[in-house]
């Protein structure tokens, strides 16, 4: 009886990877525990052990291999004396027969998570000149970039958290800035947002730059009194005589089926507090312009990454300084019947809603956030005063969210020109559950995106 | 490692050092006086913590410290400020909530900071101060200039699960912090036997490593000679430092404190045998280091300093209205260091 070897998902937001190396060739014999494979994810790289035994009777992957989806066969093993190719053939044919392979894959599709690339925006506002030479980058990379960029100019910049250094970043974020900045700036802390976040303050305090990783954003809940009350309110309560220049970056919101206790979206929380600055970029490009623009910045700034959209490629601009300045919302594509404002994560329903209504003749346009705090109403009442309709879309919940806001905002400014009320759309009102398809239900969709869209164009 | 050590003979010390402290122990009390008093007259508002009966605490260690070396503290900090070198006539404009404050009036009694000083606040949070207080050594060591941070906490703070994560970054990282537990011997109205069953506090620094010990907070010239060693320590390189300052405040927590978990008498016990002020007064007198007149004359020009700053804090003017929205955001990357 053959038994087929699936791509394995070594991590909660893994849907494709790199087989990297095979470490056994056809003929050999396993047995459980085995090494099979070296795997690439966006993480790390893997090691990937055998839980059948058998022998290898067909790769079916070659090393090397990039972007090969998690549940693929990669390999199959057979049985002593078994014909290789008849139960390679057979292996291969019937999927249903196939005993489940190591590691078990999730159990729902991967768009429930990661929605497609993203659309191209129609209209762009680049805060780069035309013509500008462009690569495409993940955002994990231009996140890298952006940091190893500002340390190189700046000598008093040293990025500080849990496995930044030798780990090279739970999510590589610092991959290779060890190597290149060492230890004195790439610090490795012990598991103690409390502690570090508190310790960086006193050290922006000191003159320094730091940039704090939280692995994500959930612990960063351990270090809130000193983000808040140490970092946000030292200028105003000293008088302006000192301040605290900081960074505080990480992931944030859902990644996938993390449950409750990891998926949460700070936006809204820390977009409360006067004092700190609060990014949310979305695309490559404006998570390295907007990072540069974080690190340089004399204030304590609240930097929320998103996991799902590390891996993500964008263009980015070649330019040897890149930066993108807070404060100033950017238009991805321009509309007449509906303004959808959006940041972060929520950017990717708002661009898919955008393109399904314009298949409808609906025309959206959808507007990039980017910074909380300090927000470009003015982008937003404009655009609102020309498609009479708002629809706000982010992940975080539905009480005081930034839609709310918005939607007070647009109320107060706006109010003689819209045509009916602001809807927004949100994560549920609960807690992240943890079964695939809850999940999927908790988190804002693109269809609710949709409906919305519709409710306030009354179609 | 860890040493538990006691001063049992009077180090040498001249006339000049003794009559320094004297001054600048006697400045703190009147102001606190003062300021308890303008409390009382409604001109000081909200929380106020007085130093009385601590003075040797800071003083002592104000005299172990060099030029460029920092200070943090807590909310109790009017002392701290005063020990080094702040003008009284800004800190009491501030607890006045006045134009002429070190904060312009923004920040209070428990948050005030100052640069020049090399003083990093004034924390309102129990033992927030702490994790910074070992940043601000971060930054010292990361730029590989050789001085020290003086990081005060109080018993109470020593329960704080930071200051714990503090210690062990500290000493991980070998940073010239001086942790100071200013032990007064009450949290708030909680003494230091309710709160935990430990027997000393800065013996939870053998846990990682951090050698300490305690002193007598009562004499500022012990205080002193501890502040030297910790120094020392920390000066070459060799990480951090506990000081368990034994101390006692004479007044409550705060204004509204009624203070019915101690006894009068306890207070007044401490008064009349342990004042550190009156201590060296006596040694002053005894060493015939100075006559009656002569401190009487010191008294006096305090007295006039804090009158002084008494009338600078009533007359300044509060903060025009348009300070609320100032220095929330910073435009230009500021001078901290």
């Amino acid at each position: 009886m053959a038994t087929k070897v699936l791509m394995p998902a070594l991590s909660p937001t893994m849907e494709e990877g790199t087989l990297a190396k095979w470490l056994v060739k056809e003929g050999d014999t396993v047995s459980s525990g085995d090494i099979l494979a070296e795997i690439e994810t966006d993480k790390a790289t893997m090691e990937f052990e055998a839980v059948d035994e058998g022998i290898v009777g067909k790769i079916l992957v070659d090393a090397g291999s990039e972007g090969v989806k998690v549940n693929t066969p990669i390999a199959v093993l057979v049985e002593e004396g078994e014909d290789v190719e008849a139960a390679v053939s057979e292996a291969s044919g019937s999927d249903e027969k196939a005993p489940k392979a190591d590691t078990p894959a999730p159990s729902e599709p991967a768009e429930a998570k990661a929605p497609p690339e993203p659309v191209k925006s129609v209209k762009r506002e680049p805060d780069y000149p035309e013509g500008t030479e462009l690569k495409s980058q993940t955002v994990r990379e231009a996140l890298r970039d952006a940091m190893a960029e500002e340390m190189t100019r700046d000598e008093t910049v040293y990025l500080m958290g849990e496995e930044v250094a030798e780990y090279q970043g739970a999510y590589k974020i610092s991959q290779g800035l060890l190597d290149q900045f060492g230890a004195k700036r790439v610090v490795d802390t012990p598991i103690t947002e409390h502690g570090f976040a508190g310790l960086a303050v006193g050290a922006a305090f000191g003159g320094l730059r730091p940039i704090v990783e939280f692995m994500t954003f959930n612990f960063a809940m351990q270090a809130i009194d000193q983000i808040i009350n140490s970092a946000a309110k030292t200028l105003y309560m000293a008088g302006g005589q000192m301040g605290c220049p900081i960074v505080f970056r990480g992931p944030n919101g859902a990644a996938a089926r993390v449950a409750a206790q990891h998926s949460q979206d700070y936006a809204a929380w820390y977009a409360q507090i006067p004092g700190l600055k609060v990014v949310m970029p979305y695309s490559a490009s404006d998570a390295k312009g907007l990072l540069k623009s974080a690190i340089r910045d004399p204030n304590p700034v609240i930097f929320l990454e998103n996991e799902i959209l590390y891996g993500r490629s964008f263009e980015v601009p070649v330019l040897d300084d890149y930066t993108v300045p807070f404060g100033k919302a950017r238009i991805w594509r321009e509309g007449d019947d509906v303004t959808i404002v959006s940041f972060g994560i929520g950017m990717t329903y708002a661009l898919e809603a955008a393109d399904k209504l314009a298949e409808e003749g609906i025309s959206a346009e959808v507007i990039d956030l980017r910074t909380l705090r300090p927000l470009d109403y003015e982008t937003v009442i404009e655009s609102v005063k020309k498609t009479n309709r708002c629809v706000t879309v982010e992940e975080g919940w539905p009480v005081g969210a930034i839609g709310n806001h918005l939607s007070a905002y647009i109320m107060t400014n706006a109010f003689d020109y819209l045509d009916a009320p602001v809807l927004n759309c949100t994560g549920k009102d609960v807690p992240m559950p943890y079964a695939a398809n809850l999940e999927k239900h908790a988190l804002v969709t693109t269809a609710e995106v949709i409906d919305a869209v519709k409710a306030v164009t009354y179609r | 490692m860890a040493a538990r050590r006691t001063t049992t003979k009077k180090p040498n010390v001249s006339k000049e050092e003794l009559l320094g402290y004297y001054r600048d122990m006697l400045l703190i009390r009147r102001f606190e006086e003062k300021a308890g008093q303008l409390y009382g007259m409604g001109l000081i508002g909200g929380f106020c913590h007085l130093y009385i009966g601590q003075e040797a605490v800071v003083v002592g260690l104000e005299a172990a410290a060099e030029e460029g070396d920092k200070r943090v503290t807590s909310y109790r900090d009017h002392g701290h400020m005063l020990a080094c070198g702040m003008d009284p006539k800004g800190v009491m404009a501030e607890l006045t909530g006045r134009e002429g404050g070190y904060s312009k009036g923004k920040g209070g009694s428990m948050h005030m900071f100052s640069k020049e000083k090399h003083f990093y606040g004034g924390h309102g949070i129990v033992g927030a101060q702490v994790p910074i207080g070992a940043g601000l050594a971060f930054s010292d060591k990361y730029r590989g200039d050789d001085r020290v941070t003086f990081t005060y906490f109080g018993d109470g703070a020593a329960n704080q699960g930071q200051v714990y994560e503090t210690y062990n970054m500290a000493e991980l990282w070998d940073l010239p912090v001086i942790f100071v537990i200013e032990n007064n011997q009450y949290a708030m109205g909680t003494s230091v036997a309710r709160s935990t069953k430990s027997p000393s506090l800065w013996e939870r620094g053998a846990a990682y490593g951090i050698p300490g010990e305690e002193v007598d907070g009562m004499d500022v010239l012990a205080v002193k000679e501890a502040g030297e060693r910790a120094v020392a320590q920390c000066r070459e390189g060799k990480g951090p430092y506990i000081l368990e300052v034994k101390t006692y405040r004479y007044r409550g927590h705060s204004m509204s404190d009624p203070a019915k978990y101690r006894t009068r008498e306890e207070v007044q016990k401490m008064r009349e045998e342990r004042d550190c002020i009156e201590s060296v007064r006596q040694l002053l007198l005894t060493g015939n280091h100075a006559t009656e007149d002569e401190l009487k004359a010191i008294d006096k020009e305090i007295k006039d300093v804090v009158n002084e700053a008494a009338e600078f804090s009533k007359e300044s003017p509060e903060p025009a209205l348009e300070e609320l929205w100032t220095d929330i955001y910073a435009d230009v990357a500021p001078q901290n260091a």
